[in-house]
């Protein structure tokens, strides 16, 4: 059977708008089915679960291996190979993109989401969701004048095939912790939060196939949230901006049937209404996403076909999620006591980890450029 | 004009090849060895009126733009 007619539809402008509305159900579902609210799928969120089961970092609220993650890179990997275009690569910059990674998990958690949640959180009535996606609007704007300005991390280079299933091994490995919850010794077991958002989430298989879905058809669309602005802003290419607009327009549609959508600012689910902070946070993941050429979602699916530098963009979210709640880095939500709000926000530890971050992207976008 | 893109990640070859486009430079080869970037630029050119032939060679693909 011939794959070419599927994959000439996935590359077209209504595969993409698919793609949108498939992920944006699906998200909505998975609220549905256990994942906390507003956070059906938030690479950010769940790859900081996975630094916490891992013992990463001790917060017992944030602590679960999300099969997601999971089936994302696995999605991919097999995706890549049906379609011929599992390519080993590597050697644009690893440490670069690794300090990408890392600083990109800090400003995201500040906001408390990646773009997929910041999305998500809008079609749940979310209102604090627009000062993020402003923020984030602003870092790729920022990362866009670099990028006209010469700025790239330099080529990568094909690399032995086994390489390139480094990644994808990996989350097979955590597919295995997850489901022996092996304990290796009095105080080393793999944690699992009993309250909080790391308790919440739909069962195993119907996550791990939800995410093997999205690895489907991200891989064959090459959806990006973080692209979506970018390719509007450089080339005033709409292509994947479609696709979002779909996500954020299914799954609002889904959460009003299930009735999951409650507009409003304060105390949203694991939110908080710190505007500043939330708009800084995001200024910073989006610049960083920009500098190393993919949102959190597709950094993953690179990852599974073979990228092993986006490989070590993921390594460095999930380093930095372990320093962002070991340091107190993170958002706090809003706590609601007898119908009274306490906005919540970042430590000032948080507030000079984002502005270092901010410089710290600045500083590589200034100086890793080319003549062109 | 040939630009080689081979290796350089998303959208480094949709900017390189923009330029060209911008400076007159047509005909072009674009040399890129991911189907992504062969995708992309591919409709970069598309969208900006150019006829796109595509060649592939091994690993790689060879993009020849032209008015």
């Amino acid at each position: 059977m011939s794959v070419k007619p599927v994959s000439n539809f996935l590359a077209s402008k209504w595969g993409l708008v698919s793609t949108g509305v498939v992920i944006g159900i699906i998200a909505a579902f998975l609220q549905k089915l256990g994942n906390p609210a507003n956070m059906g799928i938030c690479v950010a969120c769940f790859e900081r679960d996975i630094a916490g089961a891992l013992g990463l970092h001790r917060v017992a609220v944030v602590q679960y291996i999300r099969p997601e993650i999971i089936g994302f890179v696995l999605g991919s990997m097999i995706t890549a190979f049906i379609f011929r275009d599992f390519k080993a690569r590597h050697g644009s910059a690893p440490i670069v993109r690794f300090i990408l990674g890392a600083f990109a998990m800090i400003g995201a958690l500040a906001f408390l989401g990646c773009p997929w949640r910041a999305m998500l959180r809008l079609a749940g009535g979310d209102i604090n969701a627009v000062i993020g996606i402003i923020g984030l609007i602003i870092g790729i704007a920022v990362g866009d004048q670099f990028l006209k300005y010469g700025y790239n991390l330099g080529r990568s280079y094909k690399t032995y095939n086994v390489a390139g299933f480094v990644m994808p091994a990996i989350m097979a490995g955590f597919l295995l912790l997850l489901i022996f919850a092996p304990k290796f010794g009095e105080n080393a077991p793999i944690f699992f939060s009993e309250k909080g958002p790391g308790s919440m989430h739909a069962p195993l298989m119907i996550s791990l196939a939800a995410g093997l879905i999205i690895g489907f058809i991200a891989q064959r669309t090459r959806f990006c949230t973080m692209g979506s602005i970018r390719d509007v802003l450089l080339v005033g290419d709409l292509h994947l901006m479609r696709g979002v607009i779909a996500l954020i327009v299914s799954a609002f549609i889904t959460n009003l049937i299930l009735g999951q959508f409650h507009v409003g600012i304060a105390g949203q689910p694991i939110a908080h209404s710190n505007y500043l902070w939330n708009l800084l946070g995001m200024v910073l993941a989006g610049l960083a996403f920009v500098l190393a050429g993919g949102c959190p979602g597709r950094q993953l699916i690179l990852s599974g076909e073979g990228d092993c530098d986006a490989a070590v963009f993921v390594l460095g979210m999930i380093t930095g999620a372990a320093f962002s709640h070991n340091f107190g880095l993170a958002g706090s939500p809003d706590k609601i006591v007898d119908g009274a709000v306490t906005v919540g926000g970042i430590s000032q530890f948080g507030m000079v980890a984002v502005i270092t971050g901010i410089v710290v992207c600045l500083i590589i976008g200034f100086t890793m450029r080319e003549k062109i | 004009m040939i630009i080689d893109a081979c290796g350089l990640s998303c959208p480094q070859p949709v900017i390189l090849t923009m330029n060209a486009i911008k400076e007159n430079k047509l005909p072009l080869e674009v040399l890129v060895d991911t189907n992504t970037a062969c995708e992309n630029v591919q409709r970069l050119g598309e969208n900006k009126g150019c006829k796109v032939k595509i060649e592939r060679l091994g690993d790689q693909f060879k993009l020849i733009l032209s008015r």
